[in-house]
């Protein structure tokens, strides 16, 4: 926690070894899928090449990698930002929804304003939808001591069904001829664009990234944070409101989800749609953790997850493999992250001293 | 923050009893008063509204038995969910290809076990954090039941319910618990034997004293990574049976993601029921009876509200529950927390 000096070359050094792990893994899980595949009877260079051609082959592919990678940065994010207060916050996707469907309502019901004006508003309306949300299980853990673990997924399953409700009654699409479960499309003056290949949301997802290392690491709100992550009972012995810390935490990591859903409506599907948002917010426990937790590690990990989705569509036409295969992989990959002493025995790599999160604190205790 | 001391005078039995379980009997008293009452109005609704309320119950008390080997050893498993789907799959498969429906529980079962035994391996051997164990497994099952997939395929038949002679023909009792199918009988048999094996045994004695101060009990002989391990795997078998029950006993065939939160809503009946297997099973009860509800009023129709609120309130109740009348449950002490031999 204390600032140290460095120079470029520890820095490389410390770079390479807290790498490392996440690129090994990769590397042993694509391994063991290409087993799987021939095992199933399908052939893994293949499959992999279309995986690959499909996420950075040409101009198209990247900008869909990126497309795929926005809301998972987002929902990496909300992810990682709670586990720095020892918080899992599984309901990302919850709060996502939530912030897709705000979104996509403040995209449709207002009309006449300036893009300027609009996007904004539309973005900050599913953020604070998605902060919303989430400070719901924030504050029944610190009044009533239930779990976020429990609360949180419960609180999906709710969000599916509610945000389900109102794309089929009060804000359905009611242009003629249309049956499905979906609202309007919002107004053009709503949508976030693309600058060339490279989705501005993408952008505003690095932005936030960065924004919530600042928060973390250079505020005293950050401080608390963390310190309530490494040691709760250090934290209120040193004066911190630990039951604060925890509310402020999960609104701000809800917040970041909401605003991945609300990226996603104004920038790619442009409605809301139920369906269209699932595994979004699940993926994003995926890559805080293959992001050791921490913002910026968020980003390259997001872009591997967008990669896959993205070329897992190719991947399934040429190769006739299906998609889910990457969900194995995804575990695989998970779980070589988690158990970095295989990796680091594989590459004799020696272990970065870091802030140590503990994610199973146990239930009751905080 | 609770880190003083309380100095709490020792409870009498009978309020230690209504500690342990007051929730649980409540629930049940207040079920018999109620399904009594409207047997007398409308008896054939009643009794079908509690018939599915048991068999609603099965894969949570199933679940919840699983997470609670695991939770008293001092492992946690948040990968319940991946357990079921993963069985429900193996469970499915074998029937639909070999035909043979007790195989196919065996295989559900085993596919649980193997599970467990991964799980147990991450947390306990390479001493993994937990709650990425368990996300691992649900990832994986997601990945690997979506991967191998088939559309269309059909079994020849599900476990059919066995009348347990007279004593089905007795009215309301006779049909929602004398006529069952066979899983729904043996989670019930489980639930006593887990109730009796965790208090009443040595091996519970060891599970108990491994997952509140493992240091303690290794120093006393008993082999901590063997007891979580064991238990873990137990808990395995547990929630694979909830899988090869929901694919070979309630529906009959395997979907994508069919599991749909069970296992996650099991975790939350094991603290409901604050650790105990009965608590947990009165629990699984309460949360089995507002789908059996919420599927009975969806198809009466004669109430215009939205289906999604329906949909909503086993989780939305669990919610309440869980914040309203459970509070600060204390989980064992070591619960989560890998154990180094010195």
């Amino acid at each position: 926690m204390t600032l140290r000096n460095s120079s470029p070359g520890d820095i490389a050094r410390r770079l390479w070894r807290s790498a490392s792990v996440p690129i090994g893994s990769v590397l042993l899980a694509l391994l063991i899928g290409a087993i799987i595949l021939i095992v199933s009877g399908a052939s893994p260079v293949e499959a992999y090449r279309a995986l690959f051609r499909g996420s950075f082959g040409d101009a198209a592919a990247l900008g869909r990698t990126l497309e795929k990678a926005t809301p998972l940065i987002f929902s990496g994010l909300a992810v990682a930002f709670a586990f720095k207060a020892g918080l899992f916050n599984i309901g990302a996707q919850g709060q996502l929804l939530f912030g897709a469907v705000t979104a996509a309502a403040i995209g449709f019901m207002i009309e006449g304003l300036p893009p300027l004006i609009h996007a904004p508003l539309a973005l900050l309306g599913g953020a604070l939808a998605g902060a919303l949300f989430g400070a719901i299980p924030g504050m029944l853990k610190t009044y009533t001591g239930a779990h976020e673990v429990i609360t949180t997924i419960m609180l999906n399953y709710i969000a599916i069904n509610l945000t389900d409700y109102l794309a089929n009654g009060p804000l359905q699409d009611t242009t003629p001829g249309n049956i499905v479960a979906r609202t309007p499309a919002i107004e053009a003056s709503a949508r976030i664009p693309a600058i060339g290949a490279i989705p501005l949301g993408f952008v505003i997802a690095l932005l936030m990234a960065a924004l919530a290392w600042w928060l973390l690491w250079h505020t005293t709100i950050g401080f608390e944070i963390r310190t309530v992550g490494l040691n709760p009972s250090a934290a209120n012995y040193a004066g911190m409101r630990v039951s604060t810390t925890i509310i402020v935490t999960m609104m701000l990591s809800g917040l970041l989800a909401g605003m991945g859903g609300a990226v996603e409506t104004q920038g790619i599907i442009g409605r809301f749609q139920p369906g269209f948002n699932v595994g979004l917010g699940f993926d994003g426990i995926t890559i805080a953790l293959l992001g050791k937790t921490h913002p910026l590690g968020v980003i390259p990990a997001a872009v591997l997850v967008g990669a896959m989705r993205a070329g897992s569509n190719l991947m399934q036409f040429n190769a006739d493999v299906a998609t889910e295969i990457i969900d194995v992989i995804l575990a695989i990959i998970l779980f070589f992250v988690a158990a970095d002493s295989i990796i680091r025995w594989i590459l004799r790599t020696r272990a970065v001293s870091e802030e140590k999160v503990t994610l199973s604190t146990g239930w009751g205790q905080q | 923050m609770e880190g003083t001391i309380v100095h709490t005078p020792r409870p009498s039995s009978i309020s230690r009893f209504l500690r342990n379980y007051g929730v649980a009997v409540a629930v049940v008293l207040l079920i018999l008063i109620g399904s009594g009452i409207s047997y007398s109005i409308t008896p054939l609704r009643t009794t079908a509204v509690l018939a599915a309320t048991l068999r609603a119950s099965t894969p949570l008390a199933l679940g919840a038995l699983c997470g609670l080997y695991g939770e008293r050893s001092g492992v946690i498993n948040i990968g319940i969910e991946g357990q079921m789907l993963l069985s429900a799959f193996t469970a499915f498969l074998i029937n639909a290809y070999v035909g043979n429906l007790l195989l196919g529980v065996l295989v559900g079962v085993l596919t649980g076990a193997v599970m467990g035994l991964f799980l147990a391996f991450m947390s306990v051997t390479l001493r993994m954090d937990q709650i990425i164990g368990g996300t691992v497994l649900n990832i994986l099952a997601f990945g690997l039941t979506g991967y191998f997939y088939q559309q269309g395929l059909t079994t020849p038949g599900k476990l059919q319910p066995i009348p347990l002679g007279p004593l089905a023909d007795l009215p309301l009792v006779g049909q929602v618990l004398f006529n069952n199918p066979p899983i729904t009988y043996l989670t019930l048999l489980l639930v006593a034997l887990s109730q009796y094996v965790l208090f009443f045994t040595r091996w519970g004695l060891r599970t108990r004293a491994v997952g509140e101060h493992p240091r303690a009990a290794d120093t006393v002989g008993i082999n901590v990574y063997f007891m979580r391990y064991a238990n873990v795997i137990i808990g395995g078998c547990l929630a694979g049976l909830a899988g090869a029950y929901l694919t070979l006993e309630q529906v009959g065939s395997f979907e994508r993601m069919m599991t749909n939160g069970r296992g996650f809503l099991a975790l939350a009946m094991m603290i409901f029921g604050k650790w105990n297997p009965l608590g947990a099973w009165g629990a699984s009860l309460l949360i089995g009876f507002t789908y059996a509800f919420q599927t009975r009023l969806q198809f009466m129709g004669t109430i215009e509200i939205p289906p999604q609120f329906f949909g909503m309130l086993p989780y939305l109740l669990t919610i309440i529950v869980l914040a309203g009348f459970v509070g600060r449950a204390r989980p064992p002490a070591a619960d989560g927390v890998p154990y180094e031999k010195e």
